[in-house]
Order: C-alpha cells, then structure tokens, then sequence
C-alpha cells in the first residue's frame, strides 16, 4: 500500500450526468439518423418509397386533376379507352377511371393503414401487457389471443359485413376496417409481447433493474425505442396485407358502398367488360394495387434490413 | 413434448368450441332469415312451415345447445338451400377437391419457391438474383384473383390442352393452383433467400468449406436445411391466406370446391352450411397450426432444448 | 443431416406424383365434353351442352325454387298441359279436358302410352297425390302458394284442413277432376308449372329420398336423369318412352354448374357449350350493337319499379309520384346502363301477354307513362307546392333510395339518383341493404322509395295487377283504391276474356294514374345460340326451351 494521503481536491462530486453514463441507453437521434442512411443505401426500399410518397400525393390531388367528377356519369362516353380527355378512359356508366383511380387509391390507403394502425395500437396494448405481466396472466391472454385469432378471418369479414348492412358508405368503411381488424391485431401483439419478453431477458435490462428502474419505466425507456423497430415493419408489411383483403372482398362484391371506389371494387368492375375484350378497366386499378403492395414490401423489407444491427455497415 | 402436443390439442379444442359459439352468434344476429327471394315473396304461413321444418322456430339457446350435440357426433345437419345433400355431404364432397387444390398449389410453392430463394442467394446480385427478385416481387403484388382472371382470358382460351375452367383432370387443376401458388411462392423464395444469405455469411459455413467439403454439400447440408426454418414458421399463416384465396379462385374457374359455399352461403343465410364449413375449416385450419409447430419443434434443435417449448 | 433431406425431398415428390397421377374420380369422359368441338361430337351423338349457373338445391318438384332447378326439371318432368314447339300451350300428360260451365271444375282424361321412366304408368292417382303432397305442411313447400287456386288447398297448407279436403281427385286411373276456388282463366297454364308436376306415387311413398340421387330418380318427361355430380354438371339422356319421342331430336343435355358469368362466356366462345343464357351485361350489349344473330333477346314476364312510400310526405302527393317517373329517361337506363337489352316500362304489365283479341295486352293499352323532363318539373313542383314544401325542403329531409345489393341494382340507382338530380334539383342518397332486409323494411314502412321486382309466373295480366289490391300481401305501398279493387275483383270473378280484359285494362290505367308504384322496365332474358343449332324457343314464362332443339353439322 502506498503512502498517499488523500486530500480533499482529489475527489470530485460525482456530477447528475455521471449517474446517467452507465445507462446503456442509445441516444434517440443519432440511431434514427443511421438506419435512415442504411435504408438510402437500398435502391430497392428507396423505389418504394418513392413510389408511394407519388401516390399518395396523387391521392390527393389526382381526382382534381382531371377535371371530371369520380361520380359523373356521361353516358354518351362510356367504356372509352384511355385517351387525352380521359386518361384512364372511362367505366361502363361513362365515369372517368383517372379520378376513380386515384381516388380509390385514397380509399385504399385509407383503409389500409387505419387498419395497420388499429392493429398496431391493439396488439401494442395487448402485448405490451402481456409480456410484462406474470406467467399466468400472460398465458392465459395469449391464450384468448389465439382462439381469437383462429377464427377464420374471411368468415369474420364477411359476416360482419352482412350484419352490419350498410347505411352509406361511411359506415362501410368503417365496417371494414373493424371487420379486418378484429382479428389482425394478434400477429402484433404476439410480435410485441415477443419482443418486451425477449429484451426483459437481455442484460442491460436486468443491469437498469437492479439499479432500481420500475417495471414502466423499463418498457418505456428500453423495451419501447428498441421494439420499435420490429413494430415498424410489421405496420409497414401489415398494410399491403390490409389492401389486399379490401381488394378480395370488393371482388367477392362485399367492397365499400359505392359509388365511393377502392381500389378493389375498381378492379372487380373491371371484370364486367373483359369478356368483351377491354382490360384497361381490370388492369389499371390491378397495377396500382400491385404498386402498393410492392412498395410497402420493399420498404417494409428494407426498414428491417436497415433495423437489423448484424447487417451493420 | 407430448406434453406440449396435448397442450396444443386442448387449445384447438377450445378454439373451435369459440368459433362455433361466435359463428351461431353472428350468424343469428344478421338480419334475415335463408327462404326469401329476390323475386318472390313467400305468404307468412309458408314461411312458417319451412322455419318449423329446420327448427328455427325454437329459441336460439335451444338451438344452440342442439347445435353443440351434434357436433360431437360430427353431424352438421342439413342444408337449408340443398334438399339433396346434408352438410356432412356436402363437405365430404366439396373438401376433396378444394383440399387438392390446396395442396398442389403449396406444393408448387413449396418446390420452387426456396429454389428460386435459393438461386438467388448464391448468385447474389448477377443476373439469376435480379430475375428471381422479379418475378417474386411481381408474386406478392399480384392478388391470386387477378392473375387467375387474366389466365383464362389469355392461357386458357389460346391453348387448346388447357380447359376453360372446370374440374375432373390434371390438367384442370394447373391453371387455378398456379394463380394460387405465385404469392407463397414468391414469399417462399424472398424468405429462403435472405435466410440464406445470412446463414452463408455465417462462420460455421466457412468452417465447413475450409474443412474441404464440397461446396454442394455445404449448401445441402447446413444452409438449406437452416434457411428453411423460417419458411416453416409462415406455413402456417400462409395456407390460411391459400384457404382464403381459393374462394375466388375456385369461383372464377368453377371448382367444384367448398370455398365458394363460403361466400355463397352467407348470403344465403344456409345457417347449417355455414356453420359446418366454418366449423369444418376452423378444423383444418387449426389441424394445420399444429402439425406445422411440431415440425417446426422437430427441425429446429433449437426449439427443442429449451425447457418448456412455450 | 442430408439423408433426412432426401427423405423430406422424396416425400413431397412422392405427394406431388400421387396427385398429378391420380386425377379424382370424375367418371365418364364421354359426356364430359373436354374438346372444343361445337356440337358435343364426341360420341357422334346430339347432346346440347349449357351452364345451369347455380346448383339446383333439390330436384323434387314440390321442393324446387327457382330457375336453377325448374330449367332442368322442365325437360325431365312434364304436367298434364305443356308447351311444344312452337311455344303454345299444349295437352302433355292430359289428352283433353273439360270445364264445367260455372268455369269451377275441370275434368282431365290422361292419354294413352304415358310411362314413368321405371315403366309404371302415369295414372292421375299420381297426380293427385303429387298435389296434395306439395300442399301437406310437413313439405314445407316454398311454393305452395301456386296451387291456392285449387279449392281448400290454402286451408290444407296453412294446417286448417286434411288432405281430403283438397278438391282434386282422381275418379279412376285416367280421369283427374280439380275444382278451384274461382274461375281462373289461366289454370290450364298453372299445371305446366313445375309445382303442378306429377311425382310417381309409389316411388315418392316407398322412398323419401328419390330425388336426391339419379339411381333413384322416377320421371315421366322428354328426358330422364341421368347423372348429378353436385356443383359440377348434370346430365339428362333422351327418354326413349317418353310418348312424343319423335319430336325430341337431342340425345341428350349437358348442363354444367358454373357460377362465375365470365368463365361461362369463355367456354362459350370456346365452343363448349352451345348455348348460354346469363350472359355478361357488356357481352350482351356489344352483341347487340353489332346486330349479332347469335344474341336472342327473349321476352320475360317481370318488371322492375320503384316503390313509393305514401306514408311519407310529400310522396303521399301523386303528382309528387308522377314527377319522379316522368323524371326517369327509361331509355337511356335500359340502354346505357342496364344494356341487357330490357324493355323500358311503359306500364306495370310488360309485353307477351295476350288480350281478349289474341293481341298485346301491353300494345292495346299503350303507353301510360313517359320521359318528360318539362312535365316532370312541373308536376313535381306542384306537387310539392301542394304539401307545402320546396325543393330545399326536399333536400332537407335526406331521402333516399333503398335497394338490396347487388351490382346491376346500384348502377341504375345510381342513374336514377342522377336523373332526378339534373331534372327535378332534388338529392336523394342511396342506400343497399340485403335482400330481406329490405323486404322487412318496406313491410313496416321505413322508408321512402325502394327498389323492386316481379316475376311472374303465368302469363295474364292478373299475375301483376293482383300486387296492388288492397288485401295483397305484396302490396308494400298500401295502395287502397276501391275502384281500382272492383276491377280486380271483377276480373277474378269469371273466365269471361272479354270482361276480363277490359276490367284489366282500365285497372292498369287506373294505376298509372296515381301512380303509387314508378316502373322503370321490363325484364329480358337475353340468350345466345350458336349458329348450328336450332329449335330453341322462348315461352316467356320460362327459360328457353331446349326440348326440341336440334343440332346441324
């Protein structure tokens, strides 16, 4: 042992920042900014997200652009091919399908990310709970989870479609939405609760609660900002999958009431006059449906490449 | 492990008993009843007979409970719009085909799905990647319906060989299981690819090809058989959305299946069909989950060392 | 590791073999038309190929609903009158009748050589417990309602009397004596109806369950049944005993279950049927506008209208009512919109039915409403002057117009909608709901117009007009004119023609001048025919007859 005597000068009082430093905490900000430099790197997810920044400003501003009203019916114009009056050409009623288009695409996405929201807001709650909560509570929530989710979805829908016989088309849309929803949200609250179990087991988590943190605090400072990730794009893939739905229901002829258009009772529309030779009608509205669906898959894919830390660059 | 099986078949069982309840529920609750017409409407004495006749006149608790004893004894009663059939017939006729419809198109996805992931993780970004990546991109954007449309319009009515719709041969069936396997299969494949390429990134693999084994071998043995896992894990997901895909594609090419008695059904108001193929489908469905989870416990090692299995 | 691989990779080879190899059980490729060639010349034989669209739920007679099991059930059962060739009621299974002078009762003699296809003869003993059997309550008949006309046949379905009090009887094995509850002209048609068809008695007795399966399956028509595969196809052979079997020249009928219209179309084209009905709507149009001769428009006994609600003001103002239906371009409708080549309205009655002259009843009346967009403003403003409202206060009430969903049901509501806006100023919001909702809704009153539709089923002016007496249990718009139920009354009481019609004619009139219901058109039933085959016939009570067609080349 040395003999040093030691002064008063040598020790500093340990500064509030100092208590924080061994908090393994990745400052918010700089983490966002790198996955978004990952997420540039990928040509693909860029082209995605393109793509759908243009269609939703399309959305937009796309049923004014023609000058035609989506409702209008001409029937002097009907069933034109696309030309430079109409440039989507116009339906069986003499309609024009470039400002049905577009807003059937508003629709679409619409009705897809509300329901990917609701989703997400449901299956957050759910799974949050029941991943922080006991054995028990958690399985038997998981339990009802999935008895719920067993249910046929396609059964689901369209019978809540048919009990709740539309009144307008506002109604509708939100009979959809509830209908798609009812039994979505589980993937995400299995995905949630997934994620808060795994990292309640990762060490940095222990470390904080035996350094006293409070189960809340936890998930909202640790579980939450790294979960969401994950959560990020399991929305974004939930979306497309949402569209998709809408569009086989529409084709089974339980789409929103008209004369509102979505995308999917576009293209069942469509169907009327291909026996006659005339694809325009079917395929313009399959295409956007395909951009959407594309788009939000490649974005979807490239976030969580971007997310992943093992594919770091 | 059996321990986890049975774990997992009581789960179903209490499953399906849920979606009986909630189906009667539903389905008792739409507005309605299954006699009416569009073009005709039925005096109030007949439409009491044929209530009395499959008794809906009784009340709904006793209904339902009538309901639940013949499930246990597998009998799902008859049809209200089908005078010929009882529901267990016709779902023993109907499954069948949509069953092989099913199992082909998974089939189809299952084969060349992970070859085409496959391929296109080993000849990462040249041209086979880039055209893999295509086709599967095109496969999940595409809905089954359309791409199924468009085939008879523009396959079916070209070449002779292959029938506009219908059922009865093989060659009845590659048109609709085709339109039906492009979404899993690009899935499959894009999966099978970045699993794959994961796994070759991964040391064991490079310890394996310094150790001089082929480079077949190597892929054969250890990346595939890991990269599969994750396709395992969606099986089960993926023949839900097959199971709800093949209602319309068994409608446009007129497949003698149960998919359409589904949609049909329902607006029909056939309280019995509906309730047996739901109740029936429920079955498969659940069936399915299961054998997919053992297979999925039996291939990854992993699964199988931990201690519960969840 | 890898052997377990092959082992997976055999299997799934294996399942894959197992089912390309075997292909299911469907028998019999010979019906089964899998070429494209026109004319069903597989076999060499004459066989008629067609899409039936909808499963037939039962092929019983008494049970069967709709046209989805009568097409079929027509060709293989036949009632004691029928139609022939060329489309007239004729004698079938009865060889002559006799009415009594009060026009109560017939008295029917069966004919010589009629056969069931199990070789029983067709005796009226049959007929007679056929139609009892259709009216017992345990049936549970969805159109027992058709044989009302026959005296206590309501009281024995609705369980106020026994079977015995059906006044049908058969006096010996081929004499059949009916007495009906009144004079009803049209009765001889009614027994060509198919709940008028005779089951085999003993047959129907011994088995419960004969029509369920062709093995079983005892009929006395043209053809017999031959094969049903459920949701598939169904067969009919030509009934060699049948005792017109000179004149049936097909050896057979090939009907396949297929729902979607599309595909149908497709095989068409491709030459796998040889004739269609449920044609897609732009199919037909474009036939039409190119004048195409294999597009038959046939004439059908419905029509389409619109209820009003007089329950609600203004609509109780028939000048309210008149200003909606003059507002209606009805040809543009059936022209643009509907495109199937329908008929717009001109009254309640559609055309096809003949008058005490053998004319058009619907030409001899004329036309008694029209598209006048000035008239339609006036009277609608006067109307509503009349109830005290404007136009904004019209709009203000938030209207709408109901119907049940359905694709072609929108897109002239959606016409309707428009019409009336651009015409009269006034908005009116649309609304679907399923079918018996929509039923249910106009039967209590809640709401203010709705959609709605008639088939008939015989062909006299009756079959519509009856809808709006005042004790009609169709009568959703409570139309109660006590004139316009003297003429009914009056043209129900006798088989007179000549009073008859004319109590009919100024009952239609009567009707369209207060206008309580707005027609918008009358049905069709276009078809297409290939060129070589012949002998098709429209009777516009049923679907084309294809029982004496003939194929050429």
């Amino acid at each position: 042992m040395s003999d040093m005597t030691y002064t008063k000068d040598m020790f500093q009082k340990v500064k509030r920042e100092s208590y924080h430093a061994d908090e393994i905490k990745r400052p918010t900000i700089k983490y966002w900014a790198d996955v978004w430099r990952r997420l540039k790197m990928n040509k693909l997810a860029m082209a995605g997200l393109i793509i759908l920044i243009i269609m939703g400003i399309m959305s937009i501003i796309g049923p004014h652009l023609s000058g035609f009203d989506y409702k209008e019916q001409d029937y002097s114009q009907v069933n034109i091919r696309p030309n430079s009056t109409y440039w989507f050409g116009t339906d069986e009623l003499g309609r024009d399908l470039f400002s049905r288009a577009w807003l059937g695409t508003r629709y679409s996405l619409l009705i897809g990310i509300a329901a990917a929201l609701i989703d997400f807001g449901i299956g957050v709650i759910y799974g949050g709970i029941a991943g922080i909560s006991s054995r028990k509570v958690d399985a038997i929530m998981m339990r009802i989870a999935e008895v719920i989710y067993s249910i046929p979805y396609m059964l689901v829908v369209v019978l809540i479609s048919v009990v709740f016989s539309t009144a307008g088309s506002g109604t509708s849309m939100f009979v959809l939405i509830f209908a798609m929803t009812i039994t979505g949200w589980v993937p995400m609250a299995n995905l949630v609760r997934g994620q808060v179990l795994q990292l309640r087991e990762f060490e940095y988590s222990m470390a904080s609660e035996s350094l006293g943190a409070s189960k809340g605090w936890i998930l909202r400072k640790h579980i939450i900002p790294n979960s969401f990730g994950p959560i990020l794009v399991n929305v974004t893939l939930t979306i497309p999958r949402a569209i998709f739905s809408e569009a086989t229901l529409s084709f089974m002829g339980l789409g929103l009431q008209l004369p509102k258009p979505s995308l999917g009772t576009l293209a069942n529309d469509g169907l009327a006059v291909m026996p006659i030779g005339l694809f325009y009608q079917i395929l313009i509205p399959s295409i956007l449906i395909s951009l959407i669906m594309f788009s939000f898959n490649v974005l979807g894919d490239g976030l969580r490449d971007a997310l992943d830390p093992r594919l770091r660059k | 492990m059996a321990k986890y099986i049975l774990k997992r078949f009581a789960l179903g069982i209490v499953t399906i008993w849920a979606v009986i309840t909630i189906t009667f529920i539903l389905m008792h609750s739409v507005p309605g009843n299954p006699f009416a017409t569009e073009s005709r409407k039925i005096p109030p004495n007949i439409m009491e007979n044929l209530m009395k006749k499959y008794g809906l006149d009784k009340p709904k608790s006793e209904q339902y409970i009538m309901y639940l004893k013949n499930i246990a004894k597998f009998d799902f009663g008859e049809s209200m719009k089908s005078d010929s059939e009882t529901v267990n017939q016709i779902i023993a006729r109907g499954f069948p085909v949509s069953a092989r419809l099913g199992l082909q198109s998974i089939l189809i996805a299952l084969i060349f799905g992970p070859a085409l992931g496959a391929i296109a993780a080993l000849y990462q970004n040249k041209i086979p990647d880039y055209v893999a990546m295509i086709i599967s991109i095109i496969g999940v954007s595409v809905p089954s319906f359309v791409l199924g449309s468009f085939l008879i319009q523009f396959v079916a009515t070209k070449v002779e060989w292959i029938p506009i719709g219908g059922w009865g041969e093989f060659r009845h069936t590659l048109l609709p299981s085709f339109a039906l396997a492009v979404m899993p299969l690009a899935r499959f494949s894009r999966l099978m690819r970045s699993s794959m390429l994961e796994i070759l990134g991964q040391d064991y693999i490079k310890t394996a090809k310094s150790k001089g084994i082929s480079k077949f071998a190597v892929i054969m043995k250890h990346a595939v058989r890991n990269a599969i896992l994750p396709i395992v894990s969606i099986l089960g997901t993926t023949v839900s959305d097959l199971v709800v895909g093949s209602f319309v594609i068994e409608k446009i090419f007129g497949i003698p299946g149960l998919g359409q008695f589904f949609t049909t059904s329902v607006f029909n108001r056939d309280y019995t069909l509906i309730m047996g193929v739901t109740v029936f489908y429920a079955l498969v469905l659940i069936s399915a989950m299961l054998l997919v989870d053992i297979a999925y416990m039996l291939i990854d090692p992993r699964i199988r060392l931990t201690k519960e299995g969840h | 590791m890898s052997k377990r691989l092959l082992v997976l990779i055999s299997v799934l080879l294996a399942l894959a073999i197992l089912f390309t190899g075997c292909s299911s059980p469907s028998t019999d490729e010979g019906d089964k038309n899998s070429n494209g060639t026109p004319g069903g010349q597989t076999t060499g034989k004459k066989i008629l190929r067609t899409n039936n669209s909808s499963e037939p739920g039962s092929l019983d007679p008494a049970l069967a609903q709709g046209t989805h099991e009568s097409w079929i059930l027509e060709n293989v059962f036949e009632g004691l009158m029928t139609f022939d060739e060329n489309g007239n009621l004729v004698e079938g299974m009865a060889e002559s009748y006799e009415v009594s002078d009060d026009g109560l009762t017939y008295t029917f003699k069966l004919r010589d050589g009629i056969k069931w296809t199990n070789g029983d003869p067709v005796t009226a003993h049959d007929f007679e417990y056929s139609w009892k059997r259709a009216l017992a309550p345990e049936t549970a008949a969805n159109y027992a309602s058709i044989l009302y006309y026959i005296k206590g046949a309501e009281d024995y379905n609705t369980g106020k009397a026994s079977a015995d009090d059906v006044a049908v009887k058969a006096l010996d094995d081929k004499t059949l004596e009916v007495t009906l509850e009144a004079p009803t002209a049209y009765f001889l048609e009614l027994t060509a109806f198919y709940t008028y068809f005779p089951v085999n008695k003993n047959v129907a007795e011994s088995n419960p369950d004969w029509a369920k399966d062709p093995s079983t399956y005892v009929s006395n028509g043209p053809f017999k049944l031959v094969e049903w595969k459920h949701n598939d196809q169904v067969i009919l052979e030509k009934n060699p005993d049948y005792y017109n079997a000179d004149k049936i020249k097909l050896d057979g009928i090939d009907l396949d279950i297929l729902e979607d219209q599309n595909t149908a179309w497709q095989k068409y084209q491709g030459g796998e049927y040889d004739l269609l009905v449920d044609v897609p709507t732009s199919v037909v149009n474009e036939l039409k506008t190119k004048n195409d001769p294999q597009l038959q428009i046939g004439l059908q006994v419905g029509t389409y209208y619109y209820n009003v609600n007089p329950k609600v003001k203004p609509f109780n103002n028939a000048k309210v009512r008149k200003g909606l239906a003059l507002a209606l371009d009805r040809e543009t409708i059936v022209e643009k919109i509907t495109m199937g080549g329908q008929i717009p309205a001109t009254g309640v009655v559609p055309p096809g039915m003949k008058d005490e002259n053998g004319n058009d009843f619907r030409e001899s009346v004329g036309d008694l409403i029209k598209y006048d967009p000035a008239e339609a403003k006036k009277l609608f403003e006067e109307g509503l002057a009349e109830e005290g409202m404007t136009v904004e206060d019209f709009n203000k009430q938030g209207f709408v117009l109901l119907y049940n969903t359905s694709e072609s049901h929108k897109k002239i509501a959606q016409a309707a909608q428009e019409m009336w806006r651009t015409t009269l100023g006034i908005e009116i919001g649309l609304e679907n709901v399923e079918f018996q909702v929509k039923l249910n809704r106009e039967q209590s009153g809640d709401y203010q117009i709705s959609r709605a539709g008639w088939i008939g089923d015989f062909m006299d002016p009756m079959t519509f007009l009856d809808l709006w007496w005042s004790d009609s249990a169709f009568n959703d718009v409570k139309y109660n004119n006590p004139e316009y139920d003297a003429l009914i009354r009056q043209a129900k009481s006798t088989n007179d023609q000549n009073v008859r019609m004319k109590a009919m004619k100024e009952a239609e009139k009567m009707l369209m001048k207060d206008m309580p219901v707005i027609p918008v058109y009358f049905y069709t039933q276009p078809y297409t025919v290939k060129p070589n085959v012949t002998g098709i016939i429209k009777v516009p009570v049923r679907y084309p007859i294809i029982t004496y067609a003939d194929i050429t080349g």
